[in-house]
């Protein structure tokens, strides 16, 4: 049988986890509204608490005293279920992050990872391919032309790019040979970054990332001048919250699946040296540390994208993701393999 | 012989096989059932989604997971997306004419007369399951056994996807030509 510690622990651990989430969900709002003035030459927000930093609680209080606005539609429910499910999913990838080696606390060891499953990274895409279910019957229910266009957009540009995001990571996994996060990181101590091995592979994830967040320079689905606000022109209120809620959430998440899988995850120079002399717990925290500065890093990079670079026309990113994506990851994915097995190429070519 | 099952001392796995094989039949009714074709293909997704329970209670980590971006995922989107862009209205029922429904009932009792048939033939494995001592959960057990041993069925499945995307860009060639 389980023992109660342990589920305990795990309890623990899930739901810091899960407030760590949202809380850097919410601070990432903040966080928009200051790079864009920084990069705009601006001041953002500065009046609600110091620099601003009540903002985000202020919006939220807002959007939960608006009205619920119902529009004329034949499917109340599935409109409610639409930001549920979006929410949902924004949330239920954080399980498989390792954030960190192990603590030890209360003599025993605890694994700073809500589970580890041997197929993290296929999960991973399971949750991200079921997101846009979320966007889909929203934008459906909503029972407006406009919404069902974004919504329409919004899913066929998910899908297409999530070909090319998984094909880029089948290079990646050609040279870890594992799908665990976990193993993933462990692999990648000191500078031994997989971004170092695969740049062509974590260029072509990055782009992709961009496109299943929906963000700038791919957010067509809500692109102002041809749909209003896309998909979710219909919702009001709270439910409007939780769709640009999950936005910020799958922001944090793709930044943190980016710093696991390319950038070494929690582990920085001198980890090893840290956990012998200093101790376990002081080399851990500052490899949680090291994780968020990363992460901080991926989400900043998102945003600075977001307020310099323009949106692309819709056949473009067609084109982007079918006719220039995809055949690149496949020649990366052959190029790697050339590479994993060049001895036994040399000895079957005679060499 | 049928087993009935012994409610009062199930074990935790069969509480919850019989709730998922609950929802699986259920949403499976329901899809054919429901008159809004967009109804009947969300409807499908939970089927699907409780399909990959089941895998899950067998310990098929792996196949769940697949089977979930591959059915849910890619299929049933392009499916919601047809349905959506066509926008079916829910009255146009189109009346069959009777040599269908009798044809329909025909192979429904068919159909029904074989799987009986199967259910009083089929005999319930007797003794354990033979350990192999490896881990089928893991992509590399998985991927050494499909491209060693069942290299020839692997291919051929692949073969028939090939054929059948071909024959979609074919079919779809074709009608803008003769427009």
């Amino acid at each position: 049988m389980v023992d109660s510690a342990f589920i305990i622990e795990k309890s623990v651990v899930i739901v810091v986890v899960f407030a760590i989430t949202m809380i850097m969900a919410m601070y990432s709002t903040w966080a928009e509204r200051k790079v864009a003035a920084f990069l705009q030459d601006r001041v953002g927000p500065n009046r609600a608490g110091w620099g601003g930093l009540l903002q985000p609680l202020a919006d939220g209080l807002k959007l939960f005293s608006k009205e619920e606005f119902f529009p004329n539609t034949p499917n109340r429910f599935l409109f409610v279920v639409g930001p549920a499910i979006a929410m949902s999913t924004a949330l239920m990838t954080s399980a498989v992050i390792p954030w960190g080696d192990r603590l030890h606390l209360f003599g025993r060891d605890i694994l700073l990872q809500a589970t580890d499953i041997n197929i993290a990274l296929l999960y991973f895409f399971g949750v991200v391919s079921v997101g846009v279910y979320g966007i889909m019957i929203g934008g459906w229910a909503s029972n407006n032309k406009f919404s069902l266009m974004g919504a329409v957009r919004a899913a066929s540009q998910m899908v297409s790019y999530e070909v090319a995001m998984g094909l880029s990571m089948i290079a990646l996994l050609m040279m870890t040979g594992t799908l665990s996060l976990k193993e993933i990181s462990l692999q990648q101590t000191g500078m031994n970054w997989n971004v170092f091995y695969q740049p062509l592979s974590f260029l072509i994830f990055l782009i992709c990332a961009f496109a299943e967040t929906n963000r700038t320079p791919f957010d067509l689905a809500e692109c102002e001048s041809e749909l209003i606000g896309g998909y979710h022109t219909e919702y009001s209120s709270m439910k409007m919250g939780f769709y640009l809620f999950a936005e910020y959430a799958n922001m944090f998440i793709s930044a943190t699946i980016i710093s696991v899988l390319f950038f070494g995850g929690y582990n920085y120079p001198g980890m090893q040296w840290m956990v012998e002399n200093v101790g376990v717990n002081a080399a851990n925290i500052l490899g949680i540390a090291v994780l968020f500065a990363k992460i901080c890093f991926w989400i900043f990079f998102y945003m600075w994208v977001r307020w310099t670079i323009p949106r692309f026309r819709y056949d473009q990113l067609m084109n982007l993701g079918w006719r220039i994506l995809i055949p690149l990851s496949i020649a990366n994915i052959i190029v790697t393999g050339i590479v994993i097995l060049r001895h036994d190429l040399a000895a079957f070519l005679g060499f | 012989m049928i087993h009935i099952p012994d409610f009062a001392n199930a074990t935790t796995v069969q509480v919850i096989f019989c709730f998922l094989a609950f929802i699986t039949v259920i949403t499976a009714f329901l899809t054919i059932f429901s008159r809004n074709p967009i109804h009947s293909a969300i409807y499908l997704v939970i089927c699907f989604f409780s399909i990959a329970g089941h895998y899950l209670l067998l310990n098929a980590q792996f196949l769940a997971i697949v089977h979930i971006i591959v059915y849910s995922g890619a299929i049933m989107i392009l499916f919601l997306f047809t349905i959506m862009l066509m926008n079916l209205n829910e009255r146009h029922q189109v009346h069959k004419p009777r040599i269908t429904r009798l044809g329909a009932i025909v192979s429904f009792c068919l159909i029904v007369i074989v799987l009986i048939t199967i259910f009083i033939n089929s005999k319930p494995i007797v003794g354990d399951y033979d350990s192999t001592g490896e881990d089928f959960q893991s992509i590399k057990v998985l991927g050494k056994i499909l491209l060693n041993e069942y290299m020839v069925p692997f291919e051929f499945a692949s073969i028939l996807l090939l054929v059948a995307m071909i024959g979609t860009v074919l079919l779809s060639k074709k009608e803008k030509l003769n427009k």
